[in-house]
């Protein structure tokens, strides 16, 4: 990024010429240096959106993204014209990571672990084109799209207690599968309970190092053990859904009378007809999303209850970081209800805040930053700070640095996947051009943003976590 | 897969986080047609075989590049929906009538995977006259 193009603030936090009410960036001067300049034309754009409180944000992890930059926050009032924008989601809606502990030690099980990869790599539906064993009818469809990770629970996937850690309860209010189109609908059938590809992965992990012991023991995080990550989304249906109304959206937005900076900045006033349409289809999104991620987390409790009888796998949190939620913020000394777009960005409530599982309002909210496959992935705890500098928001991963062209070029999977393993690092894919894509260096230092995001009040960091086995699609 | 096949009439561009495509021809609908073809060699490499199966896209639209995104979206979910990886497209327009058809065999795990392409996108979007073809690109969301 040009950096003269910036005002430096203080240690974390950097503006431009249109002044920290309206643009702040967070990170540190070297991962702002190495952000593409498209991060601060974008952010630059999203804070021209009508009905905005507060400035456009950028997290410490940024990237060039659709509209909206990957790792931009940005909150709006619906009282005074706010908008809601499908490019300010994003289109994997409700992408996100479902954290799970174990009671198993890595030391314990690590003899097992290459038998465990082909165990996960075979019962976990990952890749271009896979499908897996859940069909849905029409009804079944849009019954999941009301309930999430609730009707997945209904239908026998899960335990109950996964539901009090995850956001909204397991089912996003509001969720409308009338406004989802057919084709949406169509796309998502053969999907539910599916990984994905791309960045999306299930990753075995060992806690490498504890930060902060107070918060580890209340979470049950302890060095040594294994936890498990599943990074995936609204597969299919948040694509269609997205682009449904982006294209809706783009061509509805002269007549309700908004100048946009950029198409894919497409959006509508949040109390419109086509406002309150998407806000309806995007909920359900957001359901589909803990519907699947919920369907995982059983898929991968039968793969370890066979490979080691008698472990325990249990939800520390589920948290989403392509979303736009209603919430109560303090603003100015004054409650508000705003709609909080996090795109690439995740929640991070600080400690006593009543959305929160009783278990977690003295610690703060389990905030998760997922890094590369070869690096490692913190756990974090969200700060009462950050409710007043970011809408309770917080980096959501390392960032690429590098892109995929670049990438492509530059790396080989075979090569990589054999590096890896000597490093003690098992990789199980169907495609090594997508490893190569997700080169552990096509990403930015996942320590530096940790670091950054907690020098910046966003979250503390609690934990780190090392790769053992990773399943990617 | 370890690299982008690319031609005359189809190319790839940078983005940080996805890929942009390209395809170019000597018509607008052309270029939307090596457009699609760059976007599902994304995903796979055909085995070979004459095409056998089809899928059709029809939609409205009056705008030619929002047609474009259309039109990548479309042949995309319903290949994805009927199993087909196509290795043929054509594309024709009435007015903001559209009409489309992709052609080739089932798409199985047997095909070479590369990475999956889940929607065209606004971004680095256009449809535009370079010296002597049509072009059409943006970027497809990985």
């Amino acid at each position: 990024m040009d950096m003269t193009k910036l005002k430096q603030l203080d240690s974390s936090r950097w503006t431009t010429e249109a002044g920290a009410d309206n643009v702040l960036l967070y990170g540190s001067r070297d991962l702002l240096e190495s952000m593409d300049d498209k991060v601060l034309e974008q952010i630059t754009n999203v804070s021209q959106l009508p009905g905005r409180v507060g400035p456009a944000m950028t997290m410490p992890d940024a990237h060039w993204g659709y509209g909206f930059p990957i790792g931009g926050v940005a909150a709006f009032d619906p009282a005074q014209g706010g908008i809601v924008s499908a490019g300010g989601v994003g289109y994997d809606i409700s992408c996100g990571i479902r954290f799970l502990r174990t009671n198993l030690r890595w030391k314990d099980i690590e003899a097992s672990a290459w038998s465990l990869s082909g165990e996960l790599f075979q019962h976990i539906p990952a890749g271009v084109g896979e499908e897996g064993e859940v069909r849905l009818s029409d009804d079944e469809l849009d019954e999941m799209l009301r309930g999430g990770a609730r009707w997945a629970l209904d239908r026998g996937f899960g335990t109950a207690e996964d539901l009090e850690y995850v956001e909204e309860t397991g089912t996003m209010p509001g969720a409308k599968p009338e406004f989802v189109s057919d084709m949406a609908k169509r796309r998502q059938r053969g999907q539910m309970g599916t990984l994905g590809s791309g960045n999306h992965y299930l990753e075995v992990q060992m806690v490498d190092r504890v930060f902060d012991r107070a918060t580890a023991d209340a979470w049950e995080v302890r060095e040594g053990q294994v936890c498990i990550a599943i990074h995936c989304g609204s597969r299919g249906l948040g694509h269609q859904i997205g682009s449904d109304y982006l294209l809706s959206m783009a061509k509805a937005a002269s007549r309700l009378g908004i100048t946009l900076p950029d198409r894919e900045l497409a959006c509508a006033p949040i109390e419109s007809k086509e406002g309150q349409e998407y806000l309806g289809a995007m909920a359900a999104g957001v359901n589909c999303a803990l519907a699947n991620r919920q369907i995982l987390t059983h898929l991968t409790r039968e793969v370890f209850a066979r490979t080691f009888p008698g472990a325990t796998i249990e939800t520390l949190y589920d948290v989403s970081h392509n979303t736009c939620k209603r919430e109560v913020h303090v603003v100015g000394g004054i409650e508000r209800t705003l709609y909080i777009h996090r795109k690439g960005a995740t929640r991070a409530l600080g400690p006593g805040h009543p959305a929160l599982p009783v278990p977690y309002r003295a610690t703060g909210q389990p905030v998760v930053i997922g890094g590369s496959m070869g690096t490692g992935s913190y756990l974090l705890a969200g700060t009462p700070e950050s409710e007043e500098r970011a809408f309770s928001s917080a980096s959501h991963g390392a960032g690429r640095s590098v892109s995929r062209r670049a990438a492509l070029k530059r790396w080989r999977g075979r090569q990589l996947v054999d590096e890896l393993r000597e490093a003690g690092i098992i990789i199980r894919t169907k495609s090594m051009r997508g490893v190569a894509e997700e080169a552990p260096d096509a990403y930015k230092d996942v320590d530096s943003v940790a670091r950054a995001t907690e020098h910046a009040g966003l979250a503390r960091r609690v934990a780190v976590l090392r790769p053992k086995v990773c399943v990617k699609g | 897969m370890g690299s982008e096949p690319a031609s005359e009439k189809f190319d790839y561009f940078e983005h940080d986080a996805d890929i942009g495509v390209i395809g170019r021809g000597a018509t607008p609908e052309q270029a939307m047609e090596e457009a699609a073809r760059a976007m599902f060699l994304l995903m796979a490499l055909p085995s070979g075989p004459e095409p056998t199966k089809k899928v059709e896209v029809a939609f409205e639209e009056e705008d030619p590049e929002f047609a474009f995104v259309t039109w990548l979206n479309g042949v995309l979910a319903e290949c994805r929906t009927q199993h087909i990886f196509p290795t043929t497209f054509s594309l024709r327009h009435n007015g903001s009538r559209w009409t489309g058809e992709a052609e080739g065999e089932p798409w199985d795990n047997a095909l070479e995977q590369g990475v999956e392409v889940k929607g065209a996108t606004l971004t680095g979007l256009s449809l535009a006259q370079v010296d002597d073809q049509w072009e059409a690109r943006c970027v497809v969301d990985v």
